[in-house]
């Protein structure tokens, strides 16, 4: 180490004499200084490399500051390549030179030469601390406790608890309901032949796979689901994850790798923005299904483009979006955006009444994901039977088509019906069968907000309506949603049943907000 | 007592000739606390006894073989030619000599920046492929001891498979996590989970904090505490999410993660999520340990030089690539000392160490109440799938509010909770049989049993002596697709692994034990593994065991990473 440090300083002091090269610098040997496993980080920390390449003042230092040694040099070589006349001719010339000029030049030269040996530069004054020192460090230490505590009537530390199958009637803490609260649009929880299919395959396969995809986990009942999913989708490929919220996590950084580019809208879920998240990449948010908002973010990226275009040739972009928005209700304007998708990617915990996620498009997109899907490659795969019931819930969807007409006219009605509550605003699709509602004007907190809308849940609950908040984690969103109860529409609840729980909610929310 | 940078005084390994630990012979070098102290005495060197001896009630054998050095320039030779010849291909493919098989991006999207790296898949073209049949194999039926394979043919190099239509019956499975050998379809888990699906149905539809908590759940969660001997316990979906969607809800920015090398993605990508500083320790190097948590309370945050919020230890139980059992006696005496967190991952281990199936803690005959965060996953030893967290009620309570999984995750499938809650209670006894005691007995009896058979055979083979967990290794590229080829041949389904998930020389076989595997079955699976071991030439062992703490620590090799 010793023998090649001197003339990097030969070259550090100079730069930092020159003053701007230095403040570049001295963060790295801060880290340097303090030793340990610090000085990696920060390094790249505080000067990331393409901003590195920028920096030219360094450069010009090195040059423009031992001017006067270069000249001595030039004199020399001129010397070295004349004859030895010359010798004696120079030897006048030093004898000739003023007094001044050959201490000063003596005096450089002393300077290189101190340089050239000296020891490491000290950036700032630094004592080891003793071992002393550093046990009482290690005394006086207080952690902070590993979690925060929870507040006894924190809202979400007691769940509801669901006494049986949680279908069209659901017993909930003890008082049996109609279902408004579980994504079971198709009411296919507790379909017989489902329940049949899935029956079928536990007893073939058991519960577990134990085993991820990889080693002894694909199951053929796996790679039929595959199958079916590609072919309901009318896509090449699809590829099934054990885990809903898994899926589209996995799916963003598998394709989408520091320094590229994601264009994403405001309401995306949370598992997109935990995917976004694991991808380290740019993400640019654009306004709520406001497609002027993206053309703007693109516009204005093609002009950066046109900045970098080297860089612009090796950034991959891409657009994620949802089709009807969880967080809202409402639907993406699929056809202003795009006519042509890459990547699918959906979740059968919903109206499939399984478990588990799938993503599907062309191969060339969707193979890629089973060597970097890491919720694929790294987790255990679907248990059969959960595969086996999805496959049958296929089956009925495909050959009951009239079913979704039913679904889409029931989410109708109860949305004419809900409109014009005093206190409640509905948003989402009048199509969707999950919608949620609004304060119409907020108390201006949310803790007092979520309050009177959970005075409005419990009441529901009372008269037999189940109902339930979308929950959220305050802290992680990104765009928190505001607070809502969201409303379930499925095939099973009768006309009557609609009318109820509309003329319930009415009746509630007039009771609590008013 | 001090635990002493890892067990100061062996970090020399002890030259013990043919002393005699736990009844066993040895021969070469060999590191345990107990058997250590046994060896020192054996061999007059009292003055090498562990500081450590006393954190262990029970010998700890764990022994790493160095890659002997021809194998290891073959290797790198192996790896070589292979490079060249994928260059080779690929240049031949550009210009169409060779026929292309992989998909390729649409004629529109030609003028796309591509959706992939070509070096990226350059690893997967030319290498994976040669020896993508050894993994993916689809299997239909239990992932018991036997297991069918649905056999598949390619003909076009590995690019695609055809399936035969035929099956190859009665595999024996050494590729499956079923430990303790509850991946059945009879049998009163089975039972269970059938009456429970025609009452529930398979789905939930929501989530745990909305609508999702059936009554199914809280009785696992307070089963699963009982199981742990912790305060509360939650329940997941999945075992890996339960990591990579619980790390973040615990520590955050400001707060340290210290993470051992070989840890699993998912604690990987947890701790990436939760904006912490992570710095990697060795795998189970309690020197390396120490130093950094020494370094990061003395020197406090890189640049705002403010202390740390407060310190999370990852660690596994059992590491999944490696065998090795984690160092928990130390492990807990460094947390302690140093007043850090511990989040321990039991994943493998649960059901598959200690005399009661308890996992590692009690395996080391520890207190629960040491380990902060008990994870664990039911995708192995109960043959379910899942995961679950213990700890504290505090710890619990405050998770139940703030897991992202508890927000925006499906809750268990009701089935699956039935057969978790079967399983549970026949380790535990409950069921009123000791058929659960004697599952645990029998894997512990069959780790041991297949574990020296394979050494005596000459094979290197890694880890601690008590996982269930056994990688053999091959080494060389070509060896692992003619090890995983030969075996299904001879009717034995293994597992094979190479780069990425093991360093790039030491690909190896791994084989993972069950309760349900009878002396039979492992009889013949031994005499197999003896034949093609000789065919290959796998047998490397010269048996000179290094001491996993005697493998080079680098004290320069720390990495960061701050998001």
């Amino acid at each position: 180490m010793d023998t090649w440090r001197p003339p990097v300083q030969g070259i550090c002091l100079p730069r930092s004499a020159s003053g701007p090269a230095r403040t570049g610098l001295s963060p790295s040997l801060t880290a340097q200084a303090r030793g340990g496993g610090d000085q990696r980080a920060a390094a790249p920390a505080q000067a990331p490399p393409p901003r590195a390449r920028d920096v030219t003042v360094p450069r010009h230092a090195r040059v423009d500051v031992p001017v006067a040694f270069r000249k001595e040099a030039q004199r020399l070589t001129m010397a070295n390549a004349a004859e030895q006349w010359v010798l004696v001719e120079m030897v006048q010339a030093l004898y000739e030179a003023p007094a001044y000029h050959l201490i000063l030049e003596g005096i450089l030269i002393l300077w290189i030469i101190r340089l050239l040996f000296s020891k490491t530069y000290k950036l700032q004054e630094r004592s080891d601390l003793t071992l002393k020192e550093k046990e009482e460090l290690i005394e006086e230490w207080q952690p902070e406790p590993l979690v925060p505590p929870v507040s006894k009537d924190h809202p979400a530390l007691n769940y509801n608890i669901v006494s049986g199958p949680p279908s069209h009637n659901i017993v909930v803490n003890g008082k049996e309901c109609i279902n408004f609260a579980s994504f079971n649009f198709l009411g296919l929880l507790d379909n017989p032949r489902v329940k049949a299919a899935a029956l079928a395959s536990l007893k073939k396969y058991g519960v577990g796979t134990c085993g991820p995809r990889g080693f002894y986990g694909t199951f053929d009942v796996h790679l039929d689901l595959e199958d079916r999913l590609a072919k309901f989708m009318k896509t090449e490929e699809a590829i099934i994850y054990s885990y809903g919220f898994a899926t589209i996590a996995s799916a963003i950084p598998a394709y989408s790798k520091r320094g590229d580019i994601v264009f994403v809208d405001r309401a995306a879920c949370f598992a997109i923005q935990k995917g976004l998240q694991a991808s380290r990449s740019d993400i640019k948010i654009f306004k709520h299904n406001d497609m002027a908002d993206l053309e703007r973010l693109l516009k204005e990226q093609e002009i950066e483009d046109q900045k970098n275009p080297r860089k612009a040739r090796v950034t991959r972009r891409f657009i994620v979006v949802e089709g009807i928005y969880m967080n809202t209700g409402t639907i993406c304007p699929l056809p202003e955006l795009i006519d042509d998708i890459d990547l699918i990617s959906a979740n059968m915990e919903n109206a499939l009444a399984s478990v588990g996620g799938f993503c599907c498009g062309r191969s060339f997109v969707i193979d890629h994901q089973r060597l970097s899907g890491q919720g694929y490659c790294f987790s255990a795969s679907l248990p059969p039977l959960l595969a086996a019931a999805a496959i049958e819930a296929l089956n009925i969807m495909e050959e009951n088509p009239g079913i979704f007409a039913v679904l889409k006219e029931k989410c109708r009605k109860i949305h004419k019906a809900l409109q014009g509550i005093s206190g409640l605003r509905v948003m989402g699709e009048s199509f969707s069968p999950a919608f949620h509602l609004h304060l119409e004007e907020s108390t201006g907190s949310r803790e007092k907000d979520v309050k009177l809308l959970q005075e409005i849940v419990n009441q529901c609950m009372n008269r037999s309506i189940a109902l339930t908040q979308a929950r959220y984690l305050d802290k992680e969103e990104k765009c928190l949603p505001p607070p809502s109860i969201r409303v379930v529409v499925t095939v099973e609840q009768t006309e009557d049943e609609l009318e109820r729980a509309a003329a319930t909610i009415k009746e509630v929310a007039q009771a609590v907000l008013l | 007592m001090r635990p002493g940078p890892g067990g100061c005084c062996c970090r020399r390994p002890v030259r013990a000739n043919g002393c005699v630990a736990n009844g066993e012979v040895r021969n070469g070098y060999v590191r345990s606390s107990a058997a250590v102290a046994a060896a020192a005495a054996a061999a007059g060197q009292i003055h090498h006894v562990t500081q450590n001896g006393g954190l262990y009630k029970r010998p700890f054998n764990e022994a790493f073989e160095e890659t002997p050095m021809l194998v290891a320039v073959l290797t790198y030779v192996g790896y070589g030619v292979l490079t060249l010849f994928g260059y080779l291909r690929d240049f031949l493919r550009h210009w169409r000599i060779e026929k292309c098989h992989h998909a390729t991006e649409r004629e529109e999207q030609k003028d796309f920046v591509s959706l992939y790296q070509d070096f990226e898949n350059f690893y997967t073209r030319n290498l994976y492929m040669r020896i993508r049949d050894n993994w993916n194999r689809p299997i239909c039926s239990v992932p018991g001891a036997k297991v069918d394979i649905m056999e598949r043919q390619s003909h076009d190099y590995n690019w695609s498979f055809k399936y035969t239509g035929n099956i190859i019956k009665g595999v024996i499975n050494m590729g499956s996590y079923n430990y303790l050998g509850f991946a059945r379809n009879t049998g009163s888990c089975q039972e269970a989970a059938a009456k429970v699906l025609e009452e529930y149905g398979v789905g939930v539809c929501s989530t745990r904090q909305e609508i999702g908590n059936l009554d199914k759940h809280e009785e696992l969660e307070k089963l699963v505490a009982r199981f742990l001997g912790v305060e509360a316990a939650m329940t997941y979906g999945m075992g890996f999410a339960t990591n990579s969607m619980n790390i973040p809800a615990l520590v955050g920015k400001g707060c340290l993660i210290l993470s051992d090398e070989l840890n699993h993605a998912s604690l990987v990508l947890g701790a990436r999520l939760s904006g912490a500083t992570i710095r990697i320790f060795k795998h189970n190097n309690m020197q390396s340990l120490e130093k950094l948590l020494k370094d990061a309370i003395v020197y406090g945050q890189p640049r705002t030089r403010r202390p740390w919020k407060k310190i999370l230890i990852l660690v596994e139980g059992i590491y999944s690539m490696e065998g090795s059992i984690v160092r928990l006696p130390e492990v807990i005496a460094l947390k302690k000392k140093y007043k850090a967190y511990l989040y321990l991952d039991e994943a493998h281990s649960i059901g598959a160490l200690g005399p009661t199936g308890r996992g590692v803690v009690e395996y080391f005959g520890l207190d629960p109440e040491d380990v902060d965060v008990m994870m664990g996953t039911f995708t192995k030893s109960f043959g379910a799938s899942g995961g679950y967290i213990g700890g504290k009620k505090e710890l619990i309570d405050y998770l139940r509010t703030h897991s992202h999984s508890a927000v925006y995750a499906t809750s268990l499938s009701p089935p699956v909770v039935e057969q978790i809650i079967t399983s549970m209670k026949c380790i535990m006894g409950q069921d009123g049989t000791s058929l659960g005691k004697e599952c645990v007995q029998q894997l512990a009896e069959n780790t041991r049993y297949f574990r020296r058979r394979l050494k005596e055979m000459g094979f290197i083979i890694y880890g601690n002596e008590d996982s269930p967990v056994v990688p053999l290794m091959l080494y060389m590229p070509a060896k692992i697709g003619a090890f995983g080829r030969e075996m299904l041949k001879r009717n034995i389904g293994v597992v094979v692994v190479g780069f990425p998930a093991t360093p790039i020389i030491e690909s190896r076989a791994r084989f993972c034990l069950s309760a349900a595997h009878t002396k039979e079955i492992l009889d013949t699976a031994l005499k197999e593994i003896d034949e093609v071991g000789d065919l290959l030439q796998l047998k490397y062992s010269r048996h000179r065991l290094v001491p996993l703490l005697d493998r080079p620590f680098d004290e320069t090799t720390y990495e960061e990473s701050e998001d």
